[in-house]
């Protein structure tokens, strides 16, 4: 609990930061700027951040697997591909939350998919392969999206808003991710028990009385709800899902159950002290652009990976 | 208490269970016992309600080991047998410590799962059904992995548990445990029950199932 607690402290402290933070200007500000542009950037790290943190350490222990992570499932390109279509069609500029909302419906239909795929005996392989197809399924309709541009511009800025980021989201955004995600992490953060019984095998859950299907489907709903919403007003951003256990292990231990609640907040901490790290890079860093915090996360994210494969053949 | 009523289980379209009845009571220790491939693994899922069209058993009250049960996870000794909680859905630490002495890994109690041998590891599992405090323990081979010395402390304290009131049911593949331990011994052939009887006088009858004759070893060839 003591970890709890001071992570979420920590996280209490970085939030407070990132409100001091501006693209390219450290300070205080207008009210109008803190309420209207740094509060809802810093809102969306947080919920973002937790949910992918949360949903990382739900899909490792619901699938037995230290590589899983809310990508595997093709619930961000589903996601994606929705909101690029919501794009194509013009609706975005007519309507601004067609984007995000274009995603949440892309998200919806993955879901859908990964469910109907993997059947009534929903098992960690067959989820697994399920959500394969998914992503490719979802990445290849993305590719011929983007050749069939209807112009250079529109190109320009879908590539550039499926590499993820939190510039420019209003408090609206904050509004239609919220409650998604919300409900996702609700439901995550019950599957404890389910997923420390199945660390036995699915055989020995079913006899806890925590049937593997039941937890496979949970997990696979919270994580399509948590992080099918954040890639819907985000879009991908990965690495944090993957990470964020690997992190907590070493001091807490192996547990699935005991890394749910600090892989949140951790989550949370990491993608927004990374979201600061977008904002302050073009006053230290010789670029001229704020690079994408998508491909940021990604940039940090790689050598911890190799880090923990080389732990893990020591 | 679950039980088997003439239950038959396909598998695959392959026949595995042919109208196999069993009733294990409370107060004795059960043996399955029978060749590789003769179905004891497969009455016991069936028992435990984890086979298709099983009845599924109260899991306070039924306990399930499955053979070969390892954690994925390096969890510590304790941490495992905190497990068999689940389904009471509390961490009382009254049932946690017994089991922990009475398998007799109280000193491991905080050594991770994957830094034990793999004996060690074996009672923990053993351990982590006994938390659960059933009315039933289902046991597929619990004294793979262990010592000759082991295996019988394990045998001793599974009869112990049967007479002080609990339904025992193991599958074991030494016939000659399994006759001086249980209490009854059935032997599966071919997805039947071909005998079900106390365990003296059954030891002639299994031998002949494995094709040995009893209290016959391995006869020596002469060195040329």
């Amino acid at each position: 609990m003591t970890i709890t607690l001071r992570l979420a402290f920590l996280l209490v402290l970085v939030a407070g930061i990132s409100l001091l933070i501006g693209d390219g200007f450290v300070g205080p500000a207008n009210a109008l700027i803190v309420t209207q542009i740094r509060l809802p950037r810093t809102l969306l790290a947080v919920l973002i951040g937790g949910s992918l943190g949360l949903a990382g350490a739900v899909l490792q222990g619901a699938l037995r697997n230290p590589l899983a992570d809310p990508g595997l499932l093709g619930i961000t390109p589903a996601a994606s591909l929705g909101a690029m279509i919501a794009f194509y069609w013009g609706l975005a500029s007519r309507f601004a939350p067609a984007l995000p909302l274009g995603g949440l419906v892309g998200a919806g239909i993955g879901l859908s998919c990964l469910l109907g795929i993997g059947g009534r005996q929903l098992s960690g392989p067959s989820l697994i392969l399920a959500g394969v197809a998914l992503s490719a399924l979802s990445g290849a309709l993305m590719a011929l999206g983007l050749t069939l541009a209807p112009n250079p511009f529109a190109l320009a800025e879908i590539t550039f808003w499926l590499l993820g980021g939190l510039e420019d989201r209003a408090l609206s955004h904050v509004a239609l991710a919220a409650p998604p995600i919300l409900l996702g992490v609700a439901l995550l953060l019950r599957l404890g028990p389910g997923l420390d019984a199945l660390t036995l095998g699915e055989d020995t859950a079913a006899s806890l009385g925590q049937p593997p299907a039941r937890t496979l489907r949970r997990a696979a709903i919270g994580c399509a709800l948590a992080a099918g919403a954040s890639a819907a007003v985000a879009g991908g951003i990965g690495f944090v899902g993957l990470v964020v256990p690997h992190l907590l292990r070493p001091w807490l231990g192996q547990r699935p159950s005991a890394l749910l609640l600090p892989s949140l907040l951790t989550g949370a901490i990491l993608l927004t002290a990374a979201d600061m790290l977008v904002r302050v890079a073009p006053l230290v860093l010789p670029v001229s652009a704020a690079p994408p915090l998508g491909v940021l996360t990604a940039l940090l994210g790689a050598p911890f990976l190799v880090r923990i494969a080389r732990r893990m053949t020591a | 208490m679950t039980a088997l009523d003439r239950f038959s289980l396909r598998l695959g379209g392959r026949p595995v269970l042919h109208e196999v009845s069993l009733r294990p009571e409370p107060g004795a220790m059960l043996a399955l016992c029978g060749p590789n491939g003769a179905g004891k693994t497969s009455i016991l899922r069936a028992l435990a309600g984890l086979v298709p069209g099983a009845q599924v058993p109260e899991p306070r009250r039924v306990a399930y080991l499955a053979q070969n049960a390892q954690a994925n996870w390096a969890l510590t000794v304790e941490q495992i047998v905190t497990l068999g909680r689940i389904p009471h859905g509390d961490t009382a630490s009254g049932p946690i410590d017994n089991a922990l002495v009475r398998c007799g890994i109280e000193a491991l109690r905080n050594a991770r799962i994957d830094r034990i041998s793999g004996g060690e590891a074996r009672r923990a599992m053993l351990a982590r059904v006994f938390a659960t405090e059933p009315e039933m323990f289902l046991l597929d081979e619990p004294t793979a992995d262990l010592d000759p010395a082991a295996s019988h402390a394990i045998l001793r304290l599974l009869r112990a548990t049967a007479e002080a009131g609990a339904a025992v049911v193991v599958v074991l593949h030494a016939i000659e445990l399994a006759a001086e331990y249980a209490h009854r011994v059935v032997l599966v052939d071919q997805g039947r029950i071909v005998a079900d009887r106390s365990a003296s006088g059954v030891l002639e009858e299994a031998a002949a199932l494995f094709g040995m004759r009893a209290g016959s070893g391995p006869r020596l060839l002469p060195l040329p």
